[in-house]
């Protein structure tokens, strides 16, 4: 009798984000993280394929008045308001522990202006614990935290080329769902010089606590997050993966391995954990996991055999 | 972890008393920390519900909790029935500070607030000191926990309605010559009893709050849960799951 294949060789889970080599498609989704050290209490951070710590401002920002969230049908809405130290606390006292764990860093970045987004980037570029940026031009929850960047193509395109310029590392843009047309903004960001697409951020919406006839979010509108839009995240990611050529890191609502391996056959080739983190602490290291287990069971070799595999 | 159901019953309106076995409690654990637990494993009521422990026994290896039913969530852990397991991540944050030579302690609890001083007055009766516990509640159909507490001293009880104790604010019951014999204060309740609370002691007794925040993941990453607290001549964001949710009293800041 013969052996079945999965049983003899090990799923090879590693995929690359253009220079970067991750040993598996899995990392946790900015802003879902911190920077990591309160994970490192649960599992070994070496585990995760990549690491996107919490969006990155020139100055440091107190964040939004409380209530910052509300739980919503399978989902949560927040409105954090891109609370963190600032680039320089960023540079001096998180990114250094980060490198003592075997796994490329990803520092997402957020600001006001194009010129707010290069400051960052040139100041995290003289680090040497940076191996990506991650553009964070869709955060609906300030009122000039990038989102303007997020909604116009032309826009996208001219804070995409700005940071390229300055950058030595390799540069991915994190897309607004909020758009009547993702691919065009997709396709705009690749011209900049994109090496790689985050997709997708939260949708904008709305809880009324019917006590107070409020929003029960200060902020008055929230990020939608969670398995509620997955099915929208899933759509995005097979349009906007088919008119690019550069590689898609999947988000939106993933709890499970299935969930990734979803987002692989829709065209990713990573994917991130995002609200999973904060309902189980070792989500990401469960859905690597999870995530091996299924393709060993499907008799897949290599996660990047999946990619696109919904396409046609 | 998963957690085994060994009581839950009703205690008071919209209350309940949820009693878990939990054989491997680690040992730090104070007074005033809370479990962060799932209400199904279904997806579609993601968040966990911080809920402050009432008792810690870890030589009976059981965990209690008691909690309100505020919506469709809570309504649902309370149909969990004995033999049924629930998620349960914690205990979590920082609780209570305990104060070598304190002899009289007050604690006050507001509604769904005194709960966590039945472990806090039973640590404290332990220690040797006097625990005077002042707790209020909208209506006699809530009030909880009286018996549980006078072991550990005297309880005095307000209700909005007057339906039990005295008609009125818990602070009521808090007069100068309570507070000059008692070396501390520990207050939990909702935010405009812990205001109240502050005010009433300021200057005039060290204490320490235990703040309430809608929270997301409990352990301090996603930033939901945060509190102003001064610190020197500066006031930051404090996280309410990790470095909360108790502080000391002086430093909370009320907008």
């Amino acid at each position: 009798m013969k052996e079945p294949t999965s049983s003899l060789q090990q799923v090879d889970l590693s995929v690359r984000i253009g220079s970067l080599c991750l040993k598996n498609p899995v990392m946790p989704a900015s802003g879902c993280f911190a920077f990591g050290k309160e994970f490192a209490d649960f599992y070994d951070l070496s585990e995760l394929g990549a690491i996107v710590v919490k969006a990155t401002t020139l100055e440091p920002r107190l964040g939004n008045a409380t209530p910052r969230v509300a739980e919503t049908a399978a989902g949560m809405l927040n409105a954090i308001g891109l609370q963190n130290p600032g680039v320089e606390r960023v540079v001096r006292d998180e990114l250094p522990w980060l490198r003592s764990f075997d796994i490329p860093v990803i520092v997402n970045i957020a600001g006001t202006t194009v010129e707010d987004y290069v400051e960052v980037a040139r100041r995290l570029g003289e680090s040497e614990d940076v191996d990506a940026l991650e553009l964070n031009i869709s955060c609906p929850n300030v009122k000039c935290g990038g989102i303007q960047f997020g909604t116009d193509p032309a826009q996208a395109a001219h804070v995409t080329a700005s940071v390229k310029a300055v950058s030595r590392v390799p540069v991915i843009v994190k897309l607004s769902p909020n758009v009547s047309d993702i691919v065009a903004m997709g396709k705009a960001v690749e011209s900049a010089g994109a090496d790689a697409i985050s997709l997708i951020n939260t949708l904008v919406g709305m809880r009324i606590d019917l006590r107070t006839r409020k929003p029960i979010i200060h902020n008055k509108i929230g990020g939608l997050s969670g398995p509620a839009i997955k099915p929208i995240a899933i759509r995005m990611v097979h349009d906007v993966s088919q008119a690019v050529h550069i590689p898609i890191i999947g988000m939106g609502g993933i709890m499970t391995g299935e969930d990734a391996a979803e987002f692989v056959m829709a065209g990713a080739t990573a994917i991130a954990v995002g609200t999973a983190n904060f309902v189980q602490p070792t989500a990401c290291q469960d859905i690597i996991s999870e995530l091996r287990a299924w393709c060993e069971q499907a008799g897949i070799a290599s996660v990047t055999e999946l990619c696109g595999v919904a396409w046609k | 972890m998963r957690l085994k159901v060994l009581d839950h019953y009703e205690i008071g309106r919209d209350l309940r008393y949820l009693a878990l076995e939990a054989p491997d409690l680690p040992r730090g654990y104070q007074p005033g920390q809370f479990v962060h637990i799932k209400v199904s494993d279904s997806f579609d009521h993601l968040l966990r519900r911080p809920l402050s422990l009432c008792r810690l026994d870890v030589a009976a290896g059981k965990l209690v909790v008691v909690y309100r039913i505020t919506g469709a969530g809570t309504r649902m852990l309370s149909e969990k029935i004995p033999g049924q397991t629930v998620d349960v991540l914690g205990p979590l944050g920082h609780g209570f500070p305990l104060h070598d030579g304190d002899r009289h302690a007050i604690l006050i609890g507001g509604g769904i607030g005194v709960p966590p001083m039945v472990e806090l007055a039973l640590w404290l009766k332990r220690r040797g000191a006097r625990v005077t516990s002042v707790i209020g509640f909208q209506s006699s159909d809530q009030v909880i926990l009286t018996d549980e507490l006078r072991e550990y001293g005297d309880v005095l009880v307000a209700t909005d309605d007057g339906t039990c104790g005295h008609h009125g604010l818990l602070t009521e019951r808090i007069d100068d010559a309570m507070i000059a014999s008692a070396d501390r204060f520990y207050a939990c309740g909702p935010t405009p009893m812990l205001r109240a609370v502050q005010r009433l002691f300021a200057e005039r007794l060290p204490g320490y709050l235990s703040l309430e925040e809608r929270m997301g993941c409990g352990i301090g990453v996603c930033l939901a849960c945060v509190h102003g607290i001064r610190t020197d001549d500066d006031v930051s964001n404090k996280k309410v799951c990790k470095d909360g949710p108790v502080f000391c009293a002086s430093e909370v800041v009320f907008s």
